[in-house]
C-alpha cells in the first residue's frame, strides 16, 4: 500500500488523482493513515466527503467497501449474516446422503462458506482496502454500538465461527450530516475534520481540474457566483457537487462564460429549494458576475 | 510561535517521550511556575518532553475551561498525532490538536481562540466566522430577582399540606416567593415526562404481524430442516424527538428557570430523544449541560454555557440559526418554542422561518407563560406571525400547566388534535 511520507506529498498525490485537498485535510488523512485511525469527516452537504473516500481508495488503489447507513440497519446487514437457503440445502443433501453424525453436520453448517460478508467484515478481510461508513448520523444508537466496537478491535465476533481479526486494519473514512449528534466514544476514536466550502482559489482550481471543457472565465464567474449564493440567505447553500453540477450544465448548454439567461435556466443544478431560486431572481444576484 | 517545542535537539523523539509519559499514567506535572502556561520559561530546567507533556495537558485544561470536551484520551491522541508530525511547526500542532480534541463544528472557533491565547503569537486563520459562542462565565444566579425582598424563614422545612400543594400547582411562578418555586422545581423533577412513540424501522418478535423470514428459517434448521411454525415480526417503537427551544430573554426571565427545570425532566427521561436551545441574542445547545443528572448541577452547567442571559430577542433571526444549523434535528420530532412571542426583530422573518419548521416537524407546540393569564390575547407580532403554523398553543406558567405540556408530549391529548385548524 502506498505510505505517504507527508502531508504534502499527500496532497500531491491527491491532486493528480483529481482531488485537490487544503492543508488540514491532508494532514488529516496522513493521519489516519499513519495513525491507523478512522477520520471522522463532518460538514455541510456536498462539500467532498465522500468524493474523499472514493479518491483514497483510488490512490491506495484499493477497493472502497461502502456503507451506506440508514435507521433500521443491523448487524445482518452491516457485519455478517448466514446463507440460510444453501445451509437448508445442504441439510437436505446431508439427509439424501444418509449422513447422521449431527456434531459433523453441525460443523459443516456453520462454516466459513456459508457465510456472507457485509461491509463491515468484508473490510476486516480485505487488506488493503478503504472502508466508507456514509452519513452514519442516518443510523440508530444501535448501529453506532456495534460500530464502535468493530472499530476499537477491528475485530467481530461470531459466535459459531469464532473471532475474525483484520491483520491490518482497514483505511476507514465516516461521514456525517450532522441530523444527529453522533455518540461521543464514537468520535474519540477518529480523527475528528470539520469540512469548509473551499475557497474561491481552490475552487476555480477544482472546477478546472474535474470539467476540462471548462475554461478560466467561466469557472472564476461561477466560483464567484457560487461564493456569492454562498454568503446570500439561502436555505441550502450550494456545495462544491452542485456548483460541478451547474458548471456541466452551462457548459452542456454551451455557455463560454456566465450569461444571466442560460444561468437562470440552469439554475436548477444549483439549487434544490424554491424558495432559494426564487431569493436569487428576485434580488438579481446573478445580475452582474460577467463584470466582477 | 513561543510555542511548546522551540529549540528541541530532536522534537519526535521529545513527543514519543511525552506520550510514554502519558500513557505510563504519569500525573500532569504543573505549568512552570511564574509562567504563563505554554511560553517557554527561561530557566526550566526539566527535561524536554516533559515540558511538553505540561504544555499539551496545559492546553486541554485551557480548552476544558473553554467548554471543548477534551478529556484524557483524546489528549494522548493529539500527543500521539503530534509524534508523527513536525512538533516544531505551529500549523501541525494546530491541526493534531484540531483533530484530535474538537468533537463538533461548534468547538473549532472556541479551539482557535484557545490556540492562538495559548501558544500566542501566530494562529491559525480561522476558517468560520468569528465565535457563535462565546466562554464568557455568567456568576448570575438563575431567577434571584425577589429572593432578597422575601424574607422565608425556614420555608423549605415546612411540610406542605395537600392543599397548598394544589394551590401551588395553578399559581402563576412568575408571582412566587423563592420558597414557593423551590418546592415547584422539586416537583418538576418528579415530573412524569413520558413521550410519545412514533414507528421504527427496526422490527422486534411479535405473536402477530408479518412473517419473520429470517427467525423461521432460523428455527427450521434448528429442527434438522423440518418446517417450524412461523415466526413473526411487528416494528419497534421508538420515543419521538422534542426539540425545545427555551428563550431567556428578557422579558421571560420570570419563567427561563421553571422552563429549564422542565426542560431537564425531559432530558432526564429521554436522553436520546431530545434537544434543548436556548434562544435571545444567539442561539446555544444546552443538551449536554442538562443531561447531569442532579438538576442543580444541570441548572449551574446551563447558566455558565448561555451567554445571552435577559437580553433582547431575536426570535426570527434564532429560528432561521436553528433550522440552518440545526434544522435536520426538527426532522419528525415535535417542535417546542418557548416565548412570549415579543419579537424585536421583523415578525414577517419570524413567519417565514416558522413556516419552515411547521414543514419539518410532526408537531409545532408553543409556549407562552402569559396565555394563563385571564383575558390573554395573542397581540404580539411575533404571536400573530406565528399563530397560524401551530399545532398547539399552550401556556407555561405553573405546574398543572406544565403537567398539561407534559401529557401533550407523551400524547395523552389526541382529543384535540384537530391539526393546524384550532388556532388559525
Amino acid at each position: 500500500m502506498f505510505e505517504p511520507e507527508s502531508p504534502e506529498m499527500l496532497a500531491n498525490v491527491l491532486e493528480k488523482h483529481g482531488y485537490l485537498a487544503d492543508e488540514g485535510l491532508a494532514t488529516a488523512c496522513f493521519l489516519a493513515l499513519r495513525m491507523g485511525r478512522p477520520l471522522f469527516l463532518e460538514g455541510e452537504a456536498g462539500v467532498g466527503k465522500t468524493e474523499l473516500a472514493k479518491t483514497l481508495a483510488a490512490v491506495l488503489d484499493a477497493p472502497l467497501i461502502r456503507l451506506q447507513c440508514y435507521e433500521g440497519l443491523d448487524a445482518a446487514q452491516a457485519l455478517y449474516d448466514w446463507d440460510f437457503p444453501r445451509q437448508l440445502l445442504h441439510l437436505k443433501a446431508a439427509e439424501a446422503a444418509g449422513v447422521h453424525d449431527a456434531e459433523r453436520l453441525e460443523g459443516e453448517l456453520y462454516d466459513r462458506r456459508y457465510l456472507i460478508a457485509r461491509p463491515l467484515l468484508r473490510a476486516l478481510e480485505t487488506w488493503p482496502s478503504v472502508l466508507l461508513v456514509d452519513e452514519v448520523d442516518r443510523a440508530d444508537d444501535e448501529f453506532e454500538a456495534f460500530l464502535l466496537e468493530v472499530l476499537s478491535d477491528f475485530q467481530i465476533s461470531i459466535p459459531e465461527l469464532g473471532t475474525v481479526r483484520a491483520e491490518r486494519p482497514p483505511v476507514v473514512v465516516i461521514t456525517s450530516n450532522r441530523t444527529r449528534e453522533v455518540h461521543d466514544a464514537l468520535k474519540r476514536r477518529c480523527l475528528y475534520h470539520w469540512l469548509e466550502h473551499p475557497s474561491f482559489e481552490r475552487e476555480v482550481a477544482i472546477l478546472r481540474k474535474r470539467l476540462p471543457g471548462c475554461g478560466e472565465t467561466l469557472a472564476a464567474q461561477v466560483a464567484r457566483a457560487t461564493a456569492r449564493l454562498r454568503e446570500a440567505d439561502l436555505v441550502k447553500p450550494p456545495g462544491i457537487a452542485e456548483t460541478l453540477d451547474w458548471t456541466e450544465a452551462l457548459l452542456t448548454l454551451g455557455a463560454r462564460d456566465l450569461d444571466p439567461d442560460l444561468a437562470a435556466a440552469s439554475l436548477g443544478a444549483l439549487l434544490k429549494y424554491r424558495e432559494d431560486q426564487e431569493t436569487v431572481l428576485r434580488h438579481g444576484l446573478l445580475q452582474d458576475v460577467r463584470s466582477g | 510561535m513561543s510555542g511548546p517545542a522551540e529549540r528541541f535537539t530532536d522534537p519526535a523523539a521529545a513527543t514519543r517521550a511525552a506520550l510514554e509519559r502519558m500513557r505510563a499514567g504519569a500525573a500532569p506535572p504543573p505549568p512552570p511556575a511564574g509562567t504563563r502556561p505554554g511560553a517557554r520559561p527561561a530557566a526550566d530546567d526539566r527535561p524536554v518532553d516533559e515540558r511538553l507533556y505540561a504544555t499539551i495537558t496545559g492546553f486541554a485544561r485551557t480548552l476544558r475551561a473553554a467548554g471543548v470536551a477534551a478529556d484524557r484520551e483524546r489528549t494522548q491522541n493529539m500527543v500521539e498525532a503530534l509524534a508523527r508530525l513536525d512538533v516544531t511547526r505551529p500549523m501541525d500542532v494546530y491541526w493534531a490538536g484540531r483533530f484530535t480534541l474538537c468533537s463538533g463544528p461548534d468547538d473549532i472557533p472556541r479551539y482557535d481562540r484557545c490556540f492562538a491565547a495559548y501558544f500566542g503569537g501566530e494562529r491559525a486563520v480561522p476558517a468560520r466566522p468569528p465565535a457563535v459562542v462565546t466562554v464568557t462565565r455568567h456568576v448570575a444566579v438563575l431567577g434571584d430577582e425577589d429572593e432578597a425582598g422575601e424574607p422565608e424563614e425556614g420555608g423549605d422545612a415546612v411540610p406542605m399540606t395537600a392543599s397548598r400543594v394544589e394551590i401551588l400547582r395553578h399559581r402563576d411562578v412568575a408571582r412566587m416567593t423563592a420558597a414557593e418555586r423551590d418546592e415547584i422545581h422539586r416537583m418538576l423533577a418528579l415530573l412524569e415526562a413520558a413521550r410519545q412513540r412514533r414507528r421504527s424501522r427496526r422490527f422486534t418478535p411479535a405473536q402477530r404481524g408479518r412473517v419473520d423470514p429470517r427467525r423461521t428459517v432460523r428455527d427450521t434448521l434448528r429442527r434438522g430442516g423440518e418446517p417450524a411454525r412461523l415466526r413473526r415480526r411487528t416494528h419497534r417503537t421508538r420515543p419521538r424527538r422534542v426539540v425545545l427551544l427555551v428563550d431567556v430573554s428578557g422579558s421571560m426571565a420570570p419563567y427561563a428557570d421553571t422552563l429549564l427545570r422542565f426542560a431537564h425532566a425531559l432530558v432526564r427521561r429521554e436522553p436520546r430523544a431530545t434537544e434543548v436551545f436556548s434562544v435571545g441574542t444567539r442561539l446555544t445547545r444546552i443538551t449536554d449541560e442538562l443531561r447531569h443528572r442532579d438538576p442543580d448541577t444541570a441548572m449551574r452547567a446551563v447558566s455558565a454555557a448561555i451567554p445571552d442571559w435577559s437580553g433582547g430577542t431575536r426570535l426570527g433571526e434564532e429560528l432561521k440559526e436553528f433550522l440552518a444549523r440545526h434544522g435536520s434535528s426538527a426532522r419528525g420530532a415535535i417542535a417546542v418554542i418557548a416565548s412570549d412571542g415579543w419579537e424585536r426583530g421583523d415578525p414577517s422573518l419570524l413567519g417565514a422561518q416558522m413556516a419552515r419548521l411547521s414543514r419539518l416537524a410532526h408537531r409545532v407546540v408553543w409556549v407562552n407563560p402569559h396565555k394563563g393569564s385571564e383575558g390573554y390575547q395573542p397581540l404580539t407580532g411575533g404571536m400573530q406571525a406565528a399563530l397560524p403554523y401551530l399545532d398547539d398553543f399552550v401556556a407555561g406558567h405553573s405546574l398543572a400547566a406544565f403537567e398539561e405540556l407534559a401529557a401533550l408530549l407523551a400524547g395523552k391529548e389526541t382529543g384535540k388534535s384537530d391539526k393546524r385548524h384550532r388556532l388559525a
